[in-house]
């Protein structure tokens, strides 16, 4: 409003490096909000940029007075460290775009974080959500985009022409993984440890929770109070073990130790690997570059050793969150309630393709989805469907990337990987000052 | 003799090496103190606490018991040593003989030398990116040249035997130009009056360069030492962009264990990693630049 000021950041394009310099630039006048703009801070995933483009433009339309800036940060862990630092250092925007779960519990929300709790557009958000974003009884987040799945993306062609079907047991799948590699023109399993997007290696354990809370309907608890562990737990161990049985198998792409997340993506789309255990926003990652191949792909949970019945375990996207250290908050909070109305989903649904269903009551998802959305909504629709471990407990060691990529590439085995990891989340459990550790 | 010798400190009670009033050093301790010294007893204090957003709770060694004894952290301490010890024993032989070469008579020499120095100048990272491009082992041009002369060649970054040794053998590439220079700085400072009795001895190229070259090189040899020694040992530019560590914890060395702590919030833990890497630091260096320095002396 105040064109006076100057304009820090150009569009939406600004990258890490701008950020820095508007970091040091506007390093005194916490949130930088003094000339009126409502900065956002959001990560630099196509899947969270074109969401939040949508409803900034939607929302700007409404509001031709108000000028939205979105700062792009790094993904992954370098973004949680610069999301941590610009928290604790009082520098962070009006808004900013992070995970909720686990993730979000260790931004210590009841210190850094607005309660939004009494606001009434909080109210259409579902309760599946606002457990997500919970924290004590203060609830800190409006969610953008939808539901999220995890578990293996396929490829639609090589399963018709190999006659092959969905599994629904870790057998079935694997059986499906020989019959691919004896045709021998694609890879069974596609796996990604290239260049920041070792990541992808989790899936195995992190997408499998849905059969291991199928046999221990309990495992969140026990694991929070540090009862139940990965290791000694047989159900939680055989995401560990799968991986490896997929890695000696044979069943991997030559190339799985330098590929990238988005190389996987199209590797998965040309058919040169069948099955690649994602979760399902990769479909959004992949619209935006091959709009048509997110038809050639279709999606079932992470079959399990032997559920009753097969399901999938989901996620629940990223939220935007008001920082305490907003000292304007009102037209914030205006934002927030668009983003919580129907009016917010229509704007995300107008501008990217729905993946999923919305945590907002009375958004409604289009009935012409891709297969893969489909299969997932089927998911939905039946009940069969359980949160990731990151929801029901707020205790995650940020090594899991790194042990995993060990498994998958055979230099430690499952059982001393999941050992690993239960020394690796102790330090989480205790930095987070939790009961029992 | 005596009466002189005594008289000599009643007569100026300053110490002669100070050159300036007090007061003038006052600016420079200033500036010293709050970047340097404050951060190191900070860092000290919070090696002890638990700290996150909420604040930090003293739990005594307990960050450094933790340090210890987990695995990967540990393996990160085993490849920092093998990382030095690779890196500044490449650079010294790497730079002796080429700083040999290079101050023999040969043609170009001038832009030869300013090749070899020329990685130096380039950024760490803009190396770092540019050589994960070339090392893939499906599209780098490392291996394509290889296959064309049909070599089938590793995984130079993703085979978690070679990940390292790679990183180490780019860090000599861009750091082997400073060792040559300083070599070269030394060869050419030798008065030629040795080499001249060493001719009329009828001594051979090879006895040159192991009786004359190589022993009055010691000071130019022990700073290389030195200074690749610290710099392999707290490496990390180079690491965090090649591999970040992996694949899984394989080219950990301290310092991207660190950060990787620091990264996922745990700043004491960090905190204790970086007085665990600055006491190796010293532990090695100390000693060595003792030992070298005498050496120096004694000849």
């Amino acid at each position: 409003m105040h064109s006076t000021h100057r304009p820090l950041l150009p569009r939406a394009a600004a990258g890490a490096a701008a950020a820095v310099l508007a970091a040091g630039l506007a390093a005194c006048s916490t949130g930088g909000d003094d000339d009126g703009t409502l900065n956002i801070l959001i990560d630099n995933s196509e899947a969270t940029g074109s969401l939040m483009q949508a409803l900034v433009d939607a929302y700007t339309e409404a509001h031709p007075d108000v000028e939205i800036e979105l700062e792009i940060r790094p993904g992954g862990t370098e973004g949680d460290n610069i999301v941590k630092t610009r928290l604790q250092t009082g520098d962070m925007p009006d808004l900013f775009f992070y995970n909720s779960g686990s993730l979000l519990q260790a931004l210590n929300p009841s210190q850094m974080l607005t309660d939004l709790s009494g606001e009434t557009y909080l109210d259409s958000v579902t309760d599946t959500f606002k457990d997500g974003v919970t924290s004590g009884d203060a609830v800190h987040g409006v969610p953008v985009g939808q539901a999220i799945g995890g578990g293996v993306l396929y490829n639609l062609a090589a399963y018709e022409e190999l006659g092959l079907e969905v599994p629904t047991t870790w057998d079935e799948f694997m059986a499906n993984n020989q019959a691919i590699l004896d045709a021998g023109t694609a890879a069974p399993v596609i796996q990604t440890y290239g260049t920041e997007s070792a990541w992808t290696s989790q899936l195995f354990v992190l997408a499998d929770n849905y059969n291991v809370l199928a046999a221990e309907p309990d495992w969140a608890d026990a694991y929070t109070a540090n009862e139940a562990h990965f290791a000694d737990t047989p159900a939680a161990l055989a995401g560990f073990e799968h991986l490896q049985e997929v890695a000696e198998a044979g069943y991997l792409n030559e190339d799985f130790a330098s590929l990238t997340y988005n190389e996987g993506l199209a590797a998965l789309v040309a058919g040169e690997g069948v099955h690649y255990p994602i979760l399902t926003n990769a479909l959004t990652e992949i619209e935006a570059v091959d709009p048509e191949g997110v038809d050639q792909l279709g999606f079932f949970g992470l079959p399990g050793d032997a559920p009753a019945e097969a399901g999938v375990t989901t996620w629940l996207p990223g939220a935007l969150y008001l920082p305490q250290t907003n000292e304007d908050p009102g037209p914030a909070q205006d934002f927030l309630a668009f983003v919580a109305s129907t009016e917010g989903c229509d704007a995300q649904t107008a501008g990217v393709s729905v993946i999923g269903p919305y945590f907002i009551d009375g958004c409604t998802v289009p009935s012409d989805v891709p297969p893969a959305v489909a299969q997932l909504q089927a998911y939905f629709d039946a009940g069969l469907t359980a949160p990731a471990l990151e929801f029901l407990s707020p205790v995650k060691g940020p090594a899991l990337e790194q042990i995993t990529v060990e498994v998958g590439s055979g230099i430690r085995s499952a059982a001393d990987a999941a050992a690993l990891y239960d020394e690796d989340v102790k330090k989480q459990a205790q930095q987070l000052g939790l009961e029992g550790w | 003799m005596t009466t002189t010798a005594l008289s000599a400190p009643r007569e100026r009670r300053r110490d002669p090496r100070r050159h300036y009033p007090m007061w003038f050093y006052l600016p420079a301790a200033a500036v010293y103190g709050v970047l340097f010294i404050v951060p190191t007893v900070a860092s000290l204090y919070f090696a002890f606490t638990r700290w996150n957003l909420s604040g930090a709770e003293f739990i005594g060694f307990e960050n450094f018991a933790l340090f210890f004894r987990e695995p990967y952290l540990f393996q990160g301490l085993v490849n920092t040593l093998i990382y030095g010890a690779l890196t500044s024993g490449l650079k010294v032989v790497l730079g002796l003989l080429l700083g040999v070469f290079l101050t023999s008579q040969i043609i170009a020499r001038g832009y030869l030398r300013s090749v070899v120095f020329f990685p130096v100048l380039v950024s760490t990272v803009g190396i770092g990116v540019t050589f994960a491009v070339l090392m893939d082992p499906s599209d780098g041009l490392i291996n394509r040249a290889l296959a064309v002369i049909g070599v089938d060649g590793p995984g130079w970054l993703t085979d978690p035997n070679l990940a390292l040794v790679s990183v180490a053998l780019v860090d000599v590439w861009k750091g082997v130009g400073l060792a040559t220079l300083i070599y070269i700085a030394g060869i050419v400072a030798i008065p030629q009056e040795y080499f001249e009795a060493a001719k009329v001895d009828g001594a051979s190229s090879c006895q040159n360069l192991r009786f004359v070259i190589l022993p009055l090189l010691w000071p130019a040899t022990s700073t290389v030492i030195v200074l690749s020694l610290i710099g392999g040992l707290r490496s990390f530019d180079l690491i965090w962009t090649m591999t970040q560590g992996g694949p899984g914890f394989t080219s950990d060395v301290v310092a991207s264990v660190i950060f990787k702590q620091y990264q996922a919030g745990f700043w004491g833990l960090s905190s204790a990693g970086n007085v665990v890497l600055f006491l190796l630091v010293s532990a090695v260096m100390v000693p060595l630049y003792w030992l070298m320095g005498r050496k120096e002396v004694e000849r």
